[in-house]
């Protein structure tokens, strides 16, 4: 199982990429396994604030729905739109095209309540 | 909490070496989707053939010079009308209307086979022995002892024809008859929950594996896949076939759930009767639909249907069509909201989205 070793993750298996004050978030490539064929992705728009550990969408897989929530807080500053005709991008490149927003962040010492690489791949090895 | 008494059918192993992904399911341990995917095998069935193991259902057996009466005082649908190697879908009422469940009734020559949904053997079971006459039928639950097959996709027969004596071409659509499926006693049947032509083969546990194993090695020409529960549940999504616990249950009369076709409310007297009569003289006051979303949303069970800012009804059964590539479900509404081409909305978690009632099933499958 694919864990990136610079990203960060929360126990609801998204991941986060910090650039300066600027996070990428996503799912991991575990999430999408166990959600299987995904066919709509519900995101905040533009300008919305996200909370950390807080519902910022939901995503839809044949399955079932499942909330995505947010690794950190701030506001949105851009989304991938391509999902909106495309969400099977996240099946196939969870961690590239399958990138869901990007958010300004409102602090940073939020970081500390994610998990390193090697403890989310910890978590998924027991799950 | 994994249930200790949760139970695996013949073919578990072989599920899990298949890479299937397994989950309790109406108290057995069953494949809800393998490695390629609930989408995949969906295409499967409706692009070749797929083949599901639903031995989980329930299967009972009726002996005796009343087996007939009683079954038709039991069910809604007219057991009277039935031919030797013939099957009917039908349902089981309560006093008030409410249905205990759906099911397949099938005549032998010499008695009457029910298959019942393996969630609701337990219930079944018990209002079955709290109707039985004391005399002139003789019920066996022999659901522990049945292996059942379905082999669904446009191949089916193609793949089939080879291994099944006597020949499976005149088999026509809801009949079947005992024969011998690769040298062993089976049932067969041109029964299914996909709307694709298919067959449903039953047979003694003992021989699961090997007729697992046969089906496969015939099945490779024809790309066949075993199927989960999920594709069995999208499959049958678009068909609008119910689901019972979704769409049908103890509240709802078979009436209000679009099953008037199996109701025959002129056949004597059965149970539930009369207060489906009175249902029906008062007028419906919903009716089951399938709608279309017009967004790309994804309706489930349990979502409100609003109609000018109001909850007027309830999604029952809803998913991403495989086939359509849209958002399909189904979902009760008012009788004078359920006209084809209404527009309604759906509430997903406080967001409102479109929705069209269409005309069923939501996919043909073409011809065979």
């Amino acid at each position: 199982m694919n864990v990136p070793a610079d990203l960060l993750y929360t126990k609801d298996h998204e991941w986060a990429k910090i650039e300066g004050d600027t996070v990428t978030i996503g799912i991991t490539e575990y999430a999408q396994g166990e959600l299987g064929d995904i066919v709509f992705v519900e995101l905040p728009k533009k300008g919305a604030d996200v909370s950390q550990g807080k519902s910022f969408g939901t995503i839809e897989a044949v399955k079932a729905v499942s909330d995505l929530f947010a690794p950190m807080s701030g506001k949105i500053s851009e989304i991938n739109s391509t999902l909106e005709s495309a969400p099977e991008k996240i099946n196939n490149s969870p961690f590239g095209d399958g990138w869901m927003v990007k958010i300004k962040m409102s602090d940073p010492g939020e970081k500390k309540n994610l998990l390193s690489a090697a403890d989310y791949g910890k978590l998924i090895s027991k799950e | 909490m994994d249930d200790p008494n949760t139970k695996k059918t013949a073919l578990y192993n072989d599920h899990a070496a298949l890479g299937g992904k397994i989950i309790p399911f109406a108290g057995y341990w069953m494949p809800v989707q393998y490695p390629t995917g609930i989408m995949a095998e969906h295409r499967r069935v409706r692009s070749t053939v797929g083949i599901f193991d639903v031995s989980h259902m329930g299967e009972f057996e009726f002996h005796g010079p009343e087996a007939e009466k009683f079954l038709n005082y039991l069910t809604i649908n007219d057991v009277t009308k039935l031919t030797v190697g013939q099957v009917q879908y039908s349902a089981m009422c309560y006093p008030d209307g409410g249905m205990v469940d759906d099911l397949l009734v099938y005549r032998f020559a010499d008695h009457y086979l029910m298959v019942v949904n393996a969630a609701n053997l337990p219930k079944d079971r018990d209002w079955v022995l709290q109707h039985l006459p004391k005399q002139g039928v003789e019920f066996k639950d022999v659901s522990d002892d049945i292996t059942l097959l379905a082999i669904q996709g446009p191949r089916s027969l193609e793949m089939l024809k080879p291994i099944i004596t006597p020949d499976l071409e005149p088999l026509q659509y809801y009949h079947f008859f005992q024969g011998k499926v690769a040298g062993m006693d089976a049932i067969i049947s041109r029964t299914g929950y996909t709307g694709e032509l298919g067959y449903e083969i039953y047979l003694q546990r003992r021989h699961s594996k090997n007729l697992w194993d046969q089906l496969f090695a015939v099945g490779k020409r024809y790309d066949l896949e075993p199927i989960g529960l999920g594709a069995r549940d999208t499959l049958r999504l678009e068909m609008k076939y119910c689901l019972y616990g979704n769409d049908i249950d103890a509240t709802t009369n078979p009436l209000e759930a679009d099953l008037g076709w199996i109701t025959k409310l002129n056949k004597g007297d059965f149970i539930g009767r009369d207060a489906i009569m009175k249902s029906k003289a008062a007028g419906l006051t919903r009716k089951l639909v399938g709608f279309e979303v017009l967004d790309r949303s994804v309706p489930r069970h349990g979502y409100p249907i609003i109609k000018d800012g109001k909850a007027v009804g309830v999604t029952t059964s809803g998913n991403h069509s495989v086939m359509l590539g849209k958002g399909i479900g189904m979902g009760y509404v008012p009788t004078q909201s359920s006209a084809i081409g209404t527009e309604l909305e759906l509430d997903l978690r406080g967001s409102h989205h479109p929705i069209k009632i269409v005309a069923t099933p939501f996919y043909n499958p073409p011809k065979n």
